[in-house]
């Protein structure tokens, strides 16, 4: 292939674009009270939930969008997004894969990702590639057995409406910030997991394997509650790069954990993050919060977060209960003109209760990274401990790595650290390697998966693998 | 305009009426100030600098501006430290020449009440002055810049060496009416000059004013300026202070920035490393009890390659103190070649008692080494144990290790008679139940030990 051809080839911008799809129930784009009430009667929710989106609306009416974050993103017009729009049908899909952007091929084989599954990320037709049903079926008999629910969160309010009622808001309320309260109003899907009493979830929870998963939307709103001694695992998302038709997306995920139950919740983010000139990309708002609730009670974030234009994201932990126990583990890679603000806060009110932040942040490009977090020790929270790590890998002298660590102490008894680091690839460290026969590339890669061995070891096993993967394509270029 | 921005206004008019003809860019700077904080008024708690600090307490007294300088020459004395220095003394803001001794200066050296020189030279003084801190670094610079008149210049040929400190001392009095003062401070260092500067505020059990303090400070290329602020201010006075520094290339630049006193403290301390080589070291150790609040803010800015900078403080609360610490590193696009490193450990003896810190990190180059920790937390409890074996009862033990947490900047002073003192007031400052005869003794027996 000619040079020029390749370029062309590399070049090419993402196909399958940001394009609106004129169906018949879609709604025009603009929110008012008229439109929250068409998704809300869409989707078949009772009266109370549309009083519940309009209380949120109203609330975000009054709001302005926060402006502390180190992001520098063009104002967003929120009156130019369609807020509702049918699952597709699959006539409209990609009926192949040879329909599919070939620089997207190109990259599930670097990171290795299985033939059939390439299909359903790219969004082609799932029934003409392979009959998801068996999976499905098997998987939802054995959690029906162990009573776990796990649906999406328009059928929990439609099946279980009195759990929904109790939960929903009461982590992350309505009108928490300008991005929970547009939630709160628009969302149209997402996850609802409820594991009853001394239940151990059988099986990881994917929103993978969740039937109608493949159109989650923008506007993703996740719920999960551990009973007592319940515990449960939960992955979010994939290393695969995602086809996504919207620009904008403000999720909000709300954990429940009850006395000694434990919430392990796993993502991998890598959605479209913009042309060379950070153009079109994802701009990602994202509310994530859990609550210890109960005493002795474990929530545990992992994330790796690699793709968006824009991330803004800080999952927490609220640690009421006594001796409880919030952790937050964390791998941001940003290259080329990637933005991420990005962090955690964790809230200590009880008794013993103790977290852990481990954060390694990867620079790359023109790209702009910081951490942001927030330990908070009340004056009851006796013995509280906190331990923050978080250090900044720098490669290429045009990005930017910050740290605003914020830390509010009010209690004599309670230990609380903070470290950080900020540095480049040692000179030394790389010769070594490449004496050793290494490529640079290769060198780097290896460096770098070191520096996040910390966090990749709270991963599942198969996500960690294809976490490597990920994170040496994310990088790829930046070397060099 | 809000009530408490306009009762400053009207002072400031009452004022200017008073005062009469003035050469016109001070005037015209005045202006620039009052407009500027007419603009800004005071800083409320949603602004990100100010989010730990409520300065309402100041915006809702009215201070009275005084032109007297009378102080007890005995009360002088007793709260003076004992230093052979030039020293320059400031009663409320007002200069005092009684309380004042300049001694013999060396040559090339400048210490001059700020009036005086203005007197004498106001073009040569007006130039720099200023130029650091502006109105623009914040409400309390511009109403600073609106109300100067008093404050001191040091200025340093290229090449002195100053062989005692300079004191600045500043002094507050109990009286029935609540009293501002808005001191500048230049200090304007030649090439290769050398010199430590003193400021020391303290004053009568009682008083309550308000001292509005910017400290502009110019490092010539390679000059050396060794800085201590010791703040034992009356622990009802507000203490706002906003100091900038300018360093060129290969100059040092130590500040110990240690905080005893004053019922609402806030230090703004920014360095700019402009010149390469150039390295800022920062200590600081504040002591917070009853409900006191201590914010210190520091911020260091990298804007040339191979500049080295270091910060420690440290900080004890007791009772239902406040304290903030707020350390920022900015490292430069093309600021290649950087170490910074920068600490901040807190220790509360009270439940009551609040810390909150923000050690922050942003940089733009990738050649550099930055690191930073804070900690807030108690007594090593095994260092405790440690003392216990050795025949020390606990309270003694816990008393002893915070007196030796403070210790650890405090060792780092050259200067005898601020060490001593700085120690002797932790010391009585410690809780009762630290068992403070004990510790004497304590202390005693493990010297001879």
């Amino acid at each position: 292939m000619a040079s020029q051809e390749m370029e062309q080839l590399v070049r090419r911008e993402y196909k399958e674009g940001f394009v609106t799809d004129i169906e018949s129930d879609t709604v025009p784009p603009g929110l008012d009270e008229n439109t929250i009430a068409f998704i809300s009667k869409k989707k078949g929710e009772p009266e109370w939930m549309l009083e519940w989106r309009l209380q949120a609306y109203h609330q975000w009416l009054k709001m302005t969008p926060p402006s502390w974050a180190h992001l520098d993103y063009p104002p967003i017009d929120y009156q130019a997004i369609s807020y509702y729009s049918a699952p597709k049908r699959d006539e409209d899909k990609p009926q192949s894969l040879d329909e599919v952007d070939p620089k997207l091929l190109e990259t599930y084989e670097k990171l290795g990702i299985p033939l059939h599954e390439r299909a359903a990320l790219a969004g082609v037709a799932v029934d003409a590639v392979f009959d998801s049903v068996s999976v499905t079926t098997t998987f939802k008999e054995k959690l029906h057995e162990a009573g776990v629910i796990f649906c999406s969160i328009s059928e929990a309010i439609r099946d279980y409406p009195e759990l929904v009622k109790q939960y929903l808001g009461s982590v992350v309320p309505q009108g928490d910030n300008y991005f929970t309260a547009l939630n709160s109003a628009v969302f149209t899907d997402g996850s609802f997991v409820f594991v009853p009493e001394d239940v151990t979830c059988p099986m990881e929870l994917s929103t993978y394997f969740r039937i109608n998963a493949a159109n989650t939307g923008q506007f993703e709103r996740t719920l999960i509650v551990c009973e007592s001694r319940a515990q449960v695992s939960y992955l979010e998302g994939c290393t695969a790069p995602q086809r996504d038709e919207n620009q904008l997306h403000a999720a909000v995920v709300e954990l429940v954990a009850l006395e000694d139950a434990s919430i392990k919740y796993s993502t991998v983010q890598n959605w479209y993050p913009g042309d060379e000139d950070g153009k079109g990309g994802i701009y990602n708002f994202v509310t994530k919060r859990g609550d210890c609730r109960g005493d002795r009670s474990h929530i545990s974030w992992t994330q790796v977060e690699t793709g968006s234009a824009i991330t803004w994201k800080y999952p927490s932990c609220v640690l009421r209960g006594k001796d409880s126990v919030g952790e937050f583990y964390s791998v941001a890679v940003t290259n080329g003109r990637q933005q991420a603000d990005t962090g955690t806060k964790m809230i200590h009110i009880g008794e013993g209760s103790r977290s852990t932040i481990v954060s390694k942040g990867i620079s790359a490009g023109r790209s702009e990274q910081s951490y942001r977090g927030l330990v908070k020790v009340g004056p009851r929270a006796k013995g509280a401990r906190n331990y923050t790590q978080c250090d900044s890998l720098l490669i290429g002298d045009t990005c930017g790595a910050h740290t605003f660590p914020y830390q509010e102490i009010g209690n004599s008894t309670a230990t609380v650290e903070h470290e950080a680091t900020t540095s480049k690839i040692g000179e030394d460290q790389l010769f070594y390697c490449q004496s050793r026969g290494l490529s640079e590339e290769d060198a780097v890669n290896m460096i770098v998966n070191g520096f996040c061995k910390d966090v990749f070891q709270e991963l599942p096993m198969e996500f960690a693998v294809e976490a490597e993967a990920l994170l040496n394509v994310t990088l790829e270029g930046a070397v060099g | 305009m809000n009530d408490d921005v306009q009762r400053f206004l009207d002072r400031l008019s009452e004022r200017s009426a008073q005062r009469g003809d003035e050469p016109t860019w001070i005037a015209a700077r005045r202006q620039a100030g009052a407009a500027r904080f007419e603009a800004m008024g005071f800083p409320h708690r949603r602004v990100e600098a100010w989010k730990y600090t409520d300065v309402r307490d100041i915006a809702r007294t009215d201070f009275a501006l005084t032109d007297d300088a009378e102080f007890s020459p005995a009360a002088a004395a007793a709260l003076t430290l004992p230093l052979d220095a030039h020293r320059l003394t400031f009663v409320d803001g007002v200069f005092a020449p009684a309380l004042s001794d300049l001694g013999n200066l060396p040559a090339g050296v400048q210490v001059l009440p700020l009036s005086q020189a203005l007197e004498e030279n106001h073009e040569a003084v007006g130039g720099p002055l200023g130029r650091l801190t502006g109105v623009d670094f914040s409400a309390f610079a511009a109403l600073n810049t609106a109300f100067f008149e008093e404050g001191a210049l040091v200025r340093l040929a290229p090449r002195t060496v100053v062989d005692k400190p300079i004191v600045l001392q500043f002094l507050s009095r109990a009286g029935e009416q609540p009293v501002m003062s808005h001191p500048r401070i230049l200090v304007e260092a030649g090439g290769r000059s050398q010199a430590t500067l003193i400021e020391h505020h303290a004053g009568e059990e009682g008083a309550a004013n308000f001292t509005n303090l910017v400290e502009e400070i110019i490092l010539d290329r390679g000059a050396i300026l060794t800085h201590y602020k010791l703040q034992e201010a009356p622990l009802k006075d507000r203490h706002i202070a906003s100091i900038q520094v300018e360093q060129g290339r290969d100059s040092r630049y130590t500040s110990f920035n240690l905080n005893l006193g004053g019922g609402l403290v806030r230090n703004d301390v920014v360095s700019d490393l402009n010149g390469e080589g150039a390295e800022a070291t920062l200590h600081g150790l504040f002591y917070g009890q009853g409900r006191q609040h201590v914010d210190n803010h520091t911020e260091v800015n990298h804007n040339a390659p191979h500049t080295r900078s270091s910060e420690n403080y440290k900080g004890i609360l007791d009772d239902r103190a406040h304290g903030v610490f707020n350390g920022r590193v900015v490292v430069k696009r093309d600021s290649q070649k950087i170490e910074s490193e920068q600490s901040n450990a807190n220790l509360l003896l009270s439940d009551r008692a609040e810390v909150d810190t923000k050690p922050e990190l942003e940089i733009y180059a990738d050649d550099v080494k930055c690191a930073h920790g804070a900690t807030t937390g108690q007594l090593d409890e095994e260092a405790v144990y440690a003392l216990r074996a050795r025949g020390i009862d606990e309270q003694t033990a816990r008393g002893l290790l915070t007196l030796a947490f403070a210790g650890e900047v405090m060792e780092l002073v050259d200067l005898d008679a601020v060490a001593e003192r700085v120690e002797l007031t932790v010391a009585g400052k410690l809780p009762e139940r630290f068992n403070l005869a004990g510790l004497v003794e304590a202390a005693a027996a493990l010297n001879e030990d």
